[in-house]
């Protein structure tokens, strides 16, 4: 192979490169967190004695899992207009990866809740909480600690799933960096540099739900 | 009507097709200190958790105050309260668990201050000032700060009853508190409820110390099969059971 590696040509567009990286991480950030909104509501919805509950969210999950993440993207991009619904892409991108991680983050917490004993519930309704105080009081804070380890590696996936974003020319990582190889061709250096800022911010990401993790540690 | 503290008239509850109480009466008066014995499965606890709701019941009344726990019947028809009416009918009896159940996310003062600042509405300097006092009251001022991790068993349930009593119920529920807890760690948890009940508390005890249920009642209710099988003072019912099976029960106890 003849190929002399030479990044001169990456590095005079690594600002770009970092640009795409703030994106990926801001849709990251605000799909998680509407997901996370989502997945909790759901998650008691799955574990809900009512059917009316139970049977939506069963079938939200469902669908939504068993259908590919780009076949998504795709549909809410380029179907949802056709049917009257017209968003922009970033707009677009933050809606599907939000319901799809909803529907991930939905069975992670529906696992975490499973695991708290019941008698913490019955200790709040004794003292006279109401099922919704005893949610937000006890049942919630306690399942989160239960999930972070399995939480840690759903964000991390989440997050690098914000490369299909470039599928719908979202201006995020992935895409500046197929710009700048286009540009360039200096194909093998840009993507082991655009590589590189993932591999380095997926582990700062683990190093910091570790540090929650260990943090929220219930002292035992 | 009547000023009893808790009247129970005529109690049925079944889980599906099996009837675990069948017809149960009792009366409290302020200050009574009333023990439920009997073997495993006679409905001691059922009762027990009837009376704050933990259990739904199909048949019977049971009032506390004079108002009716659980259920309305409205037009003939029995009707179940609000979630919202019967948590705060909840917080008229305080209970202890066999388990503890306590936060395990909390500290020994939190887990006391939490009923205080989300259903009693107080503010969180008065909820801590009220809390540290009955953690006190029963021992743990100092370990205030700990983590039910960080407690044994004796101290948990100690901690657990304190969460219960400074909620001010009228009616204490104690569900077998000392089951679960090491034979050395049993004596602590009895004297801070013989403290409470010589303070005046009214409290109703499902339990398995004969002893105990001698010494700190002055009622006893032996319960057989989903009723009551004999009901009376300690001395008599212990030394004088009326009906064969009391008299079987207690010759199998560790009563003696």
């Amino acid at each position: 192979m003849n190929y002399t590696l030479n990044f001169s040509a990456v590095w005079r567009s690594f600002d770009l490169l970092l640009e795409g990286l703030a994106l990926s991480l801001a849709l990251a950030f605000a799909a998680i967190a509407i997901g996370c909104v989502v997945g909790l509501i759901t998650a008691f919805g799955l574990i809900s004695k009512n059917g009316f509950l139970r049977r939506p969210a069963g079938i939200y999950v469902t669908i939504i899992r068993n259908t590919p993440i780009l076949v998504l993207i795709l549909f809410t991009y380029f179907a949802l207009p056709q049917m009257g619904v017209r968003l922009g892409k970033i707009e677009s991108f933050i809606f599907t990866l939000a319901i799809y991680s909803g529907a991930y983050l939905a069975e992670v917490f529906r696992g975490g809740l499973l695991a708290i004993p019941p008698g913490l519930r019955e200790a709040g309704l004794a003292i006279g909480l109401t099922n919704m105080q005893i949610r937000t009081s006890i049942i919630t804070p306690l399942m989160l600690r239960n999930v972070l380890p399995s939480l840690g590696s759903t964000i991390i996936s989440l997050f690098k799933d914000t490369s299909l974003a470039a599928a719908i020319a979202v201006p995020e990582l992935t895409f500046e960096a197929r710009k700048i190889n286009v540009e360039t061709f200096r194909v093998i250096e840009t993507w082991i540099v655009a590589s590189c800022l993932y591999v380095a911010t997926c582990s700062i990401l683990a190093a910091l739900m570790r540090a929650v993790e260990r943090r929220l540690a219930i002292v035992r | 009507m009547t000023n009893n503290l808790l009247e129970i008239r005529d109690l049925h509850k079944s889980y599906g097709a099996v009837e675990v109480l069948k017809g149960v009466d009792c009366t409290m008066q302020q200050g009574d200190v009333v023990s439920i014995i009997g073997s495993s499965g006679s409905g001691k606890t059922t009762m027990l958790r009837c009376i704050n709701m933990l259990e739904e019941f199909q048949g019977g009344t049971i009032r506390i105050d004079g108002q009716a726990i659980g259920y309305d019947v409205v037009n003939g028809q029995r009707r179940r309260k609000s979630e919202r009416e019967i948590a705060r009918q909840r917080a008229l009896t305080g209970m202890a668990f066999q388990q503890f159940n306590l936060f395990p996310h909390m500290t020994a003062v939190a887990n006391v201050m939490l009923g205080l600042v989300k259903v009693k509405k107080m503010s969180r300097d008065e909820a801590r000032t009220l809390a540290e006092t009955w953690l006190d009251r029963v021992g743990l001022r100092e370990r205030a700060e700990h983590y039910p991790g960080q407690l044994s068993g004796g101290q948990q349930q100690r901690v657990a009853i304190a969460r219960a009593i400074a909620m001010n119920p009228k009616l204490m529920l104690f569900d077998e508190v000392t089951s679960a807890l090491d034979p050395e760690l049993v004596n602590e948890v009895l004297q801070v409820i013989k403290s409470l009940a010589q303070d005046g508390m009214s409290m109703l005890l499902v339990t398995h110390e004969m002893r105990f249920a001698y010494e700190v009642s002055n009622r006893v209710i032996f319960m057989n099969q989903g009723r009551i099988g004999e009901e009376g003072n300690p001395r008599e019912m212990f030394h004088k059971p009326q009906t064969e099976r009391l008299a079987e029960f207690l010759k199998s106890s560790t009563f003696n």
